[in-house]
């Protein structure tokens, strides 16, 4: 089980750190600070429109919450030398991660 | 400028105390003189009782390796001038349970390095060659940073997974076993397989790369580990996905 | 090991130091460890925020629009300052320092210095966020 949760991690790793930062630098500071005027809804909902958008965006967030959810766990473990309570960390870990990514697939596939 | 420096060195004796103490001494200081030098000045003219390791003087040997204001050193390779003006704390090497004054008990690394086999192993359906077997230099670059491994356990100090769970496999014993299956002339890798992936081996690890950082030889461990962490995966991929005969 | 076992020249009685709960602190290199890994947190609010704004844009333009005045708020704007921290915190760790460790790329059978992989990553960054941007900002 192990390499597959961490080949998650590393992927989610990798996308997170290409994308997120300008992601989150427009829509956490550019736009609401006024740096930048944001898109109007016409635009982004075209942009979100496109399948190949939400699949990707589904990807991110899919990916981000296992690398998450793995990186949190070790913190845990060792950071608040937590190791003895495994089990109940990892539960609460990896089901959080496939939660999220249950509601993203609703949210991006689903309901779009 | 003195010309003398503060050695605060930390002091255990266990058939007297229950808990390590600083004692202090004032050692000349000299331009040449490493961490090592003044240790072997208090030995033989200020306190004989003393207790340390050493051997080579020159980096090799991998014994005498020391926690020296905080970080895992070899004291042959430190010196006492780059500390001054002092004082310098020279502490055992954190992680290891402590014998006596700077000697720690190295045998849990002892009993996991055979574990991972660090030999050349060859595949026993083929017959031994009949002389040396060849190498390229391309073939030999592929594992020469690991094979400079002088075991001299500065890389377990520094890492706090091992600090903090002993069972884990460690940086050098895993940097070890990657010189020989990255060795073009090796057979083995599928037989230390198990211990290397296993949740003790390469998993435990967080990639602090702190045992990169203090290594006196380059060795890379954390690099070592990362690389054996997608090679493992990749191969539990392949379990997964190809049938048995085409892996 | 136990207070009770007499010290015998044959039978070492070791010291072994307690480590303490926030052993993270009393080092440099340690803290910067356990943040790069709280990096993690932020990432998951990110999924959540980015959720959120899929949300308000499906629903229409009026969600979209309560969605940019919640986001310009005081409390999530904050949160997002340093959230952005800790991302650049984990992209700069992650793209420059970890993968060109941890990864093998070669070149016609040789093995690119990690300094080159680096590089490689910067630039796959920068084609990123340019992409990103162009899409969104139109």
């Amino acid at each position: 089980m192990e390499p597959f949760l961490w080949l998650l991690f590393s992927a989610g790793g990798v996308l997170s750190a290409l994308l997120i930062p300008a992601l989150l630098l427009l829509f956490g500071l550019a736009f609401p600070l006024g740096w930048v005027s944001p898109p109007d809804h016409a635009h982004l909902s075209a942009v979100l429109g496109q399948p190949v958008t939400r699949v990707v965006l589904l990807g991110l967030c899919v990916l981000a919450l296992f690398h998450w959810a793995h990186r949190f766990r070790y913190t845990l473990y060792d950071g608040l030398q937590l190791k003895h309570l495994g089990r109940p960390i990892n539960l609460f870990c990896y089901g959080a991660a496939l939660a999220g990514s249950a509601v993203a697939s609703y949210l991006l596939l689903a309901a779009w | 400028m003195t010309d003398r420096i503060t050695l605060r060195v930390t002091r255990y004796r266990p058939e007297s105390e229950t808990e390590p103490t600083a004692q202090e001494y004032e050692i000349p200081l000299r331009k040449e003189w490493a961490i090592l030098d003044g240790l072997n000045h208090i030995k033989d003219h200020l306190d004989g009782t003393l207790s340390y390791r050493w051997s080579c003087r020159m980096g090799v040997c991998g014994s005498c390796g020391m926690t020296v204001n905080g970080e895992p050193k070899l004291t042959c390779a430190t010196f006492l001038e780059d500390y001054a003006p002092g004082p310098i704390r020279v502490e055992p090497l954190s992680n290891f349970p402590v014998v006596r004054d700077l000697v720690v008990d190295i045998g849990d690394f002892m009993r996991k390095l055979p574990q991972i086999k660090p030999w050349l192993i060859r595949s026993e359906q083929e017959p031994p060659a009949e002389n040396e077997y060849p190498q390229l230099p391309a073939e030999r670059e592929e594992y020469e940073r690991f094979s400079m491994c002088i075991n001299c356990m500065l890389c377990y100090a520094a890492c706090p997974v091992y600090g903090l769970d002993q069972e884990f496999l460690g940086p050098a014993a895993i940097a070890l076993a990657q010189r020989y299956n990255l060795d073009s002339r090796d057979q083995g890798a599928s037989e230390r397989m198990d211990v290397l992936s296993a949740a003790e081996g390469i998993w435990a690890c967080t990639f602090v790369g702190e045992c990169s950082a203090v290594c006196p030889k380059d060795v890379d461990p954390a690099g070592a580990i990362q690389r054996y962490k997608f090679t493992a995966a990749m191969e539990s991929l392949k379990t997964l996905l190809l049938p048995r005969g085409a892996r | 090991m136990s207070e009770k076992i007499e010290y015998t020249p044959f039978h070492p009685r070791w010291y072994r130091p307690h480590i303490p709960v926030f052993w993270w602190l009393r080092r440099r290199s340690y803290l910067l460890f356990v943040l790069r890994e709280l990096s993690s947190v932020f990432v998951a609010w990110f999924v959540v925020f980015l959720l959120l704004l899929v949300n308000a844009v499906a629903q229409g333009p009026d969600d979209y629009r309560r969605f940019l005045d919640w986001s310009a708020g005081p409390g999530v704007l904050s949160l997002n300052v340093i959230a952005l921290c800790f991302i650049v915190l984990h992209a700069v760790t992650w793209l420059f320092m970890l993968a060109p460790h941890a990864m093998v790329v070669r070149l016609r059978g040789k093995r690119l210095p990690a300094a080159v992989v680096g590089a490689g990553n910067l630039v796959a960054w920068v084609l990123a966020s340019a992409l990103v941007a162009s899409l969104i900002l139109g």
